[in-house]
């Protein structure tokens, strides 16, 4: 599925969108970092949980759970929240 | 025959000489706010040339030079949006990769809150006889080390998850304004298993066994009034420094004054109250001399009511004691005199191994400080970067 990346995960990607397969949340996620070894790191802490100021939104709805499942037409966005100056 | 003679000592002492002087090469580490810089002297130490920014824009904790290699830099980054990382040169910051495995915590079993480091803070190469240990300290505070010069980290020792550990660790609340952390990991030169850290709040530890168990180091460190002296959650260690020439004795700015202990001593001494009564003796950085363990400098700063954390009265100076704390002379010449409000963290202050040695500091305000002569006289290398976080020094062959 289309995943799009924030700027700030780009030097991973050298993309502002890529592509990658997984029928949960946490498996394109993984699947991401297998693709750009080191991205999930600086999304989801060591306890799985998203990072204070990282969203992802899947088709529009934030999603809050990396259980979530997801479909092959699903779009997946990572956004960089608003973290101060 | 004179005339030969004297050819013959040109041509041996300038090759001498040129070596002295490329084997004193001077490399300055600047950590900041939004990235890094490399400063690059020659053995005068009068002109430098700036290398940066790295990593524009990342928030970066401490910038270290592996001494056992002389080329290998690790850089303890995160940014505002992203989760925290290390990275790791070869090359001396020509080309930078990211660690595989950055420091973090074990996963929580299920139910349970497991702990996310937020950033590392303190770097802190191995002993000499291991060349690809390096330790980690982080916020919230962990201990980590590698085995592969920085490429995966794994907790170390038993310190994080203990129970009396994270007891003495307390809560976002307890530490720092931006974080609490574990800090001054520091390894015994005679010994790899003799380590010593600190941990703001938490107090200062000591393994003999090579981590297998720690102990507490906080006998004679006063706290803050009111509160027990016994507790090591209330000790606040700002910057331990072990001295290189006498490795039994160390010195550590603290929360509540400056101390000295010699080891086997199990007990500090505050030597800061030989300061004066109008600066105090609270501040942040604590720089050994790399060959006189009776001399160290310090950057004292506004510690009374509200904690301004500046400069006192904004009249900025490094302090100096030439013998073991008994007495301490100001050192400011050359530093702003009046309305200068900034200050000097804990890492941001560090010696080279130069004679007379090279000291240099870097400000909240973004300011780049040195001195050829251990003090005596001050300079700016470079202005208006971003707040300075740490500053570390290193010679270069």
């Amino acid at each position: 599925m289309k995943v799009l990346i924030p700027g700030a995960l780009r030097s991973y990607t050298e993309s502002s969108e890529t592509v990658a397969a997984g029928a949960t949340l946490s498996a394109v996620l993984a699947d991401l970092d297998h693709q750009y070894p080191g991205i999930r790191f600086r999304m989801i802490d060591e306890q799985d949980r998203i990072r204070r100021h990282i969203r992802i939104f899947v088709n529009g709805e934030q999603a809050r759970d990396l259980s979530q499942p997801l479909r092959v037409t699903d779009e997946v966005v990572i956004v960089q929240a608003l973290s101060g100056g | 025959m004179a005339r030969n003679d004297g050819k013959a000592k040109m041509q041996t002492k300038r090759p001498t000489a040129r070596a002295q002087q490329k084997a004193r090469r001077v490399l300055v580490m600047v950590a900041t706010r939004k990235g890094a810089w490399l400063y690059h002297a020659d053995a005068t130490r009068k002109t430098w040339r700036a290398d940066g920014p790295h990593f524009l824009g990342h928030v970066l904790n401490h910038l270290v030079l592996d001494p056992r290699d002389g080329r290998t830099l690790l850089a303890a980054a995160k940014t505002g949006h992203l989760g925290p990382t290390v990275f790791r040169s070869t090359d001396l910051g020509r080309s930078w990769k990211e660690a595989a495995q950055p420091p973090a915590f074990a996963k929580a079993a299920d139910g349970k809150e497991g702990r996310a480091v937020d950033h590392t803070f303190w770097l802190t190469p191995g002993h000499a006889s291991e060349p690809n240990v390096w330790y980690a300290g982080t916020s919230p505070q962990g201990l980590f080390r590698s085995e592969d010069g920085g490429v995966t980290w794994e907790p170390f020792s038993y310190i994080n998850e203990d129970p009396q550990y994270r007891k003495w660790m307390g809560t976002v609340q307890d530490g720092t304004p931006d974080g609490p952390k574990l800090h001054s990991i520091i390894v015994d030169p005679r010994d790899p298993a003799h380590l010593y850290f600190g941990m703001s709040g938490g107090g200062v530890h000591e393994s003999t066994e090579g981590g297998r168990t720690f102990a507490l180091l906080i006998k004679g460190l006063e706290v803050v009034e009111g509160f027990e002296r016994a507790d090591a959650t209330v000790h606040d260690p700002h910057c331990v420094r072990l001295c290189p020439s006498n490795p039994d004795r160390l010195y550590q700015q603290n929360h509540c004054g400056i101390y000295r202990i010699d080891r086997p001593s199990d007990e500090w001494v505050r030597i800061g109250k030989a300061m004066p009564k109008r600066v105090g003796d609270i501040g942040f950085p604590m720089v050994v001399h790399p060959r006189d363990p009776d001399t160290v400098w310090v950057f004292p700063m506004d510690g009374q009511t509200v904690w301004p954390r500046t400069s006192p009265d904004g009249k900025p100076a490094v302090y100096a004691t030439r013998n073991g704390g008994k007495t301490w002379k100001r050192l400011d010449a050359g530093l702003p005199e009046q309305q200068a409000w900034w200050t000097v963290k804990r890492q941001a202050m560090s010696a080279d191994a130069g004679d007379p040695v090279g000291l240099y500091f870097g400000t909240t305000s973004g300011e780049l400080w040195t001195s050829r002569d251990e003090g005596k006289g001050w300079t700016c290398i470079a202005r208006h970067l971003p707040e300075i976080y740490a500053v570390e020094a290193a010679a270069l062959s």
